[in-house]
């Protein structure tokens, strides 16, 4: 019974602390009060049985409470003659939230999406809110999931709940000119969630499936509340598309896979097809592509090819090409060294690679050295290689990477150069 | 985890006789409902087995049958797959589909790749083994 009423709770939860932000101006009131009526289904669900319309249940059982206390805050205040101060300190009030109609719920939802994915947080604030206020992760479940203290995430969410309450943000969903960067906060979160399950910067793991899971189903959901842009469905077809590819990424005892060593049978074809189709909404908007949709195309562009050999690295340059505008990102402008070198030889590609050797931001960056390495085993430098091998794995924060680059080091020392796509 | 929900035949889909309007209409909402929600991978309608064809496999023999099949309790009219964190929330979920007339509906959590993997080796169990230890210390810490 208890597992079941968990579940209602995952099911229902973000829904429910929307709609009491709403009313109550505040997400960790509204957290509060929405903990307070999980707390009642506990108390009564096991002798009445769930009832019918559970979600209804706890949305009445929580405005109750959210309306007592709205009184209780105004008798507060007017005690201390605070009224006046009441309306400067809270964002602009809406319509009466007693005499209010029930909003649309997927607005409720999506005004909680983007409060706590507010830039006035920090990153990691706004990653843990969001898995505690749209995940229904636990402080606990947190943790395990980023490999940090129980009482650093707990930190986190109050000092980030704080935030919000201080800066009095406005729980509304923003509009033109804010919306895309606004957007791009979200985005931000998302895949930032993903990506650390996928390719796990730190710890033994090189992936924790779970997190992936947890940032696709935000995807997913936004993807249906915010249809009309392509940069969110380019996310959710970049997720699809990676996260198909987990079954292939380890091998046993967890060693890493690269790309193009992977048993492609082993790709989870439904995802594949989920990610293609979501690429595909975000192509029939007709807006430029941006960076999520544009590293989309470039995962489809794998996905598509049966075999690593009938990868279309032309076509993943002109998309590198794209994002490189696009970003002017350094750590793109190597991953488009890398299709170079596929598509026109090592040589044209560790001409890119060394022109980014005095760039600042990939001084600590371990992929660096590692793909010039690559280049120049291909080469037959092969003493060259080990010295970059061996600074990559010194750069590696995750282990099972650095065990890999340290195994390269070792082979580009003992064999002649063969053939190892990165 | 992935659960498959196998919607079973009966009398009417066999039949090939389509619901009535109210009902495609209910399911067409629950349907959305699970997309919106994140949780639908992937729902498919099957065609009544006169479409259908067996494969009886018998050593090196093979004996291929012709539907429709008999046995319509026995028949899947269609599947979900369903991402979820739990069975139960697959359960919540299933029991908001607008099914009735004393109809059941089976749900099976799919195997998972670590499912095979990690039971199977012993460098992987005594990993986890060694990350609780480590998630306990912190707890405590």
């Amino acid at each position: 019974m208890h597992r079941a009423i968990e579940a209602v709770w995952r099911i229902e939860s973000a829904r429910l602390i929307g709609a009491l932000t709403r009313i109550v101006h505040d997400v960790g009131v509204a957290e509060d009060l929405a903990q307070e009526s999980f707390i009642a289904a506990l108390e009564h669900w096991p002798t009445t049985g769930i009832p019918e319309n559970a979600g209804a249940w706890l949305m009445t059982t929580a405005k109750h409470r959210a309306f007592d206390h709205l009184r209780q805050r105004k008798m507060r205040q007017r005690k201390h003659g605070e009224l006046e101060q009441d309306t400067a300190g809270l964002p602009p009030a809406g319509p009466d939230p007693e005499a209010s109609v029930d909003d649309d719920v997927g607005d409720d939802l999506l005004r909680l999406i983007f409060i706590a994915c507010h830039p006035v947080l920090s990153q990691e604030g706004r990653a843990a809110l969001t898995l505690r206020l749209l995940g229904g992760l636990t402080t606990d479940e947190i943790a395990r999931a980023f490999l940090v203290p129980e009482t650093s995430i707990a930190q986190r969410i109050v000092r980030a709940k704080r935030t919000l309450r201080e800066a009095c943000v406005p729980f509304e969903v923003p509009r033109e000119p804010d919306l895309p960067t606004r957007l791009s906060s979200v985005l931000e979160v998302i895949y930032l969630i993903f990506n650390e399950g996928y390719a796990a910067t730190k710890g033994d793991d090189w992936t924790r499936p779970e997190l992936c899971q947890e940032a696709l189903r935000l995807g997913r959901i936004l993807a249906e509340l915010v249809d009309d842009e392509a940069e969110v469905h380019g996310l959710v077809a970049l997720m699809e598309l990676h996260a198909s590819r987990l079954p292939s990424r380890t091998g046993p005892s967890g060693k890493p896979i690269l790309l193009l060593d992977q048993d492609r049978s082993r790709w989870d074809r439904l995802l594949l097809h989920r990610g293609l189709a979501a690429l595909g909404r975000a192509e029939a908007l007709k807006q430029p592509l941006g960076p999520y949709a544009l590293q989309a195309a470039i995962a489809a562009c794998h996905a598509r090819a049966r075999i690593a050999v009938e990868t279309d690295w032309n076509r993943i340059v002109a998309l590198y090409d794209a994002l490189v505008e696009l970003t002017q990102s350094p750590v793109v402008e190597l991953n488009r060294a890398v299709a170079v070198s596929m598509a026109f030889g090592p040589a044209a590609g560790l001409e890119l690679v060394d022109a980014l050797a005095g760039e600042r931001t990939l001084k600590s960056y371990h992929l660096l050295p590692s793909v010039r390495g690559d280049l120049l085993m291909k080469l037959g430098r092969h003493a060259e290689a080990r010295v970059e091998f061996e600074r990559a794995a010194s750069l590696a924060q995750n282990a099972r990477e650095r065990a890999l680059l340290l195994a390269r080091a070792e082979e580009s020392r003992t064999r002649p150069s063969n053939v190892r796509p990165m | 985890m992935r659960v498959m929900v196998f919607v079973p035949a009966d009398k009417q889909s066999e039949a090939g006789v389509m619901p009535s309007q109210e009902l495609i209409s209910k399911m067409m909402k629950f349907n959305e409902d699970l997309v919106k929600a994140g949780v639908m991978l992937d729902g498919q309608g099957l065609t009544p087995t006169s479409k259908a064809k067996r494969v009886k496999f018998s050593g090196s023999q093979r004996t291929v049958i012709d539907g429709p099949f008999a046995e319509s309790k026995e028949l899947v009219a269609g599947y979900w797959i369903w991402q979820v964190k739990s069975i139960e929330e697959a359960v919540e979920w299933l029991k908001r589909a607008p099914f009735d007339g004393g109809v059941e509906v089976t749900l099976r959590p799919i195997f998972e790749p670590a499912d095979f993997g990690r039971e199977l080796d012993p460098e992987l169990r005594a990993k986890d083994a060694r990350l609780r230890v480590e998630i306990q210390r912190q707890k405590m810490s």
